[in-house]
């Protein structure tokens, strides 16, 4: 189970790697962060500021969007040129595919933000001249970028499983929009009566909150960021995502490939 | 087939558990977030011209949401007996940058603004300030001008200004006609009874309402005679300064040549003289507003 995993899971990153998009974005990404000190220069007393948050935010934008134009694909384009088929007559069952799949674009998007993070250390260290501890805490927006990308992996995958790649999109990215609202939404329903209130927690809940993963505003300030919210933001990433990509499985074993 | 059946299962139980796992983390999420995860009282991007540019046309858009942003923010803050709604207007700034013609957000925004804490922010100023943009994005709706006049009267205490809303708004096209009735009953407030004489008759000749004209006609009454008692209590003051004794009875001021005859009332009834020397009227009942315009400008 596990050399089929880690072979399917494999051959997507190979996959996603050869992909020119991929190139396109990453490259678009460390212009973004590369100009960022250009940004902190027409204005006054924040190029600091600016650089951090341009950079985290490419970051951080970049990887959701590079998450979703593959995961739109992942499973359809397989369809497509029928080596779903191939695949599937092998001793593979439908949920490894699946997963597999999750897997291999994980890795994918874990190795891009590593290159955009190195991109924009250098690109830290050549503007300020130095090294302090402040920019060593960067990291954690960034990894939290990175559980960003286990949840919207797994929501691509979800309408991939079901949907033509286009209409994947659409939906992968309404998510996204609705999930950095997270916390509006749950103050809506908090503010609500009735069946409203019901309603609106219910989908409060079962959508994403990007919310809390965001703290680029705060690493830019300096403010800290506790190691309890760390572990807590990990643990609904890692379980979030896992009942997304379960919800995946079950759409795609159900569903009639023929 | 068995095989997948299982498979279906497995995934199914695995996502209600996983979804209630889900939900369970994310409610220790905003328990550590605790207030923070409400509106953070920082804003990143203060200028609503900077957020229009970046919102890439969708300006109307994101003025809905910053909107229901401050109206949380204000929710949130009154549930919890706040002093402070710092963030309130700017938030109502920023929204009426993205969409000027969003007419609640002045509205109901600058009510918000100008109540006193912990029921509003108790920032009149700040709440005419926004109105004022409101007039100036939307010059022909008159609501607008009923809020303003509604401010400056509850919150800043401002007749004239209050007055002066009303009669403005009062002349756009649709207005209601209370809003001639409000600019009047300024006038009233704000010590200026000719103006107020001058508005309420107004209101009586350029309407036809019943209720509207029964009103009117109950405050042109009680000011003229509010008009009517001052200038008597002058007399009987003359009276007085001469005598060096007040008078007893409306004849002793007919006697001296002071009045030429017993003063009546709007309705035809003479006045009543006490002898403390004040004056008011017989019926009180018919006078529903007498004493108003008096108090108020005192």
């Amino acid at each position: 189970m596990t050399s089929r995993l880690s072979a399917i899971a494999l051959n997507t990153f190979r996959e996603a790697v050869r992909d020119r998009v991929l190139y396109n974005l990453i490259l678009f990404a460390l212009l973004l962060v590369a100009s960022a000190p250009l940004f902190g220069q027409i204005s006054i007393d924040i190029e600091h500021l600016v650089f951090v948050n341009v950079g985290l935010s490419s970051i951080s934008l970049f990887g959701v969007i590079i998450a979703i134009f593959i995961g739109i694909g992942l499973v359809s384009k397989e369809i497509e040129k029928k080596t779903l088929y191939t695949i599937l007559s092998r001793p593979v069952r439908r949920w490894e595919f699946i997963v597999g799949k999750y897997f291999g674009l994980m890795v994918t998007l874990v190795v891009n933000a590593a290159l955009m993070t190195l991109g924009f250390y250098i690109a830290l260290l050549v503007t300020s001249g130095k090294w302090t501890s402040a920019d060593g805490r960067l990291l954690v927006p960034i990894y939290f970028a990175i559980l960003e990308f286990l949840i919207m992996t797994a929501v691509t995958l979800l309408f991939s499983s079901f949907s033509t790649p286009i209409f994947s999109a659409i939906f992968a990215f309404a998510i996204f929009v609705i999930g950095t609202f997270g916390d509006d939404l749950r103050n809506f329903a908090g503010a609500a009566h009735g069946i409203t209130k019901w309603f609106a927690t219910a989908t409060a809940y079962i959508l994403p909150n990007f919310a809390p993963l965001n703290v680029i505003g705060q690493a830019a300030h300096n403010q800290p960021i506790t190691g309890s919210l760390i572990v807590v933001n990990t643990l609904y990433a890692l379980i979030y995502s896992a009942a997304v990509t379960a919800g995946s499985v079950l759409i795609f074993e159900r569903r009639n490939l023929k | 087939m068995k095989r997948r059946n299982t498979v279906t299962i497995v995934a199914a139980a695995l996502l209600v558990v996983l979804l209630t796992g889900s939900v369970l983390a994310r409610q220790r999420v905003e328990g550590l977030r605790g207030k923070e995860a409400t509106l953070e009282e920082i804003l990143y991007v203060p200028s609503g011209e900077a957020l229009k540019r970046m919102s890439l046309g969708y300006s109307s858009l994101l003025a809905d949401i910053y909107w229901t942003r401050a109206v949380q923010y204000f929710g949130s803050h009154f549930d919890q007996n706040s002093t402070r709604y710092d963030l309130l207007a700017p938030l109502l700034d920023i929204t009426t940058d993205l969409d000027p013609h969003l007419i609640v957000a002045y509205e109901t925004g600058s009510i918000f603004l100008s109540q006193s804490v912990p029921a509003g922010a108790g920032e009149p100023e700040k709440a005419v300030a926004l109105l004022e943009k409101g007039i100036r994005e939307n010059p022909q709706y008159w609501h607008l001008y009923f809020t303003l006049g509604f401010v400056h009267y509850i919150d800043r205490k401002d007749y004239k200004a209050a007055q002066k809303a009303f009669d403005t708004g009062s002349k756009l096209p649709g207005a209601h006609v209370w809003m001639k009735v409000m600019a009047a009953r300024m006038a009233e407030r704000g010590g200026d009874i000719s103006t107020a004489i001058a508005l309420w008759q107004h209101i009586l000749d350029s309407n036809t309402d019943k209720a509207i004209r029964e009103n009117a006609t109950m405050h042109l009454a009680s000011l003229h005679a509010d008009a009517d008692i001052e200038a008597l209590e002058r007399v009987v003051h003359i009276y007085f300064d001469s005598t060096h004794s007040l008078p007893r009875e409306w004849s002793d001021l007919i006697h001296r040549g002071i009045l030429r005859g017993v003063p009546l009332d709007p309705t035809g009834v003479p006045y009543k003289l006490t002898p403390d020397g004040t004056v008011t009227v017989q019926d009180l009942s018919k006078f529903k507003f007498l004493g108003e315009f008096r108090s108020n400008r005192n």
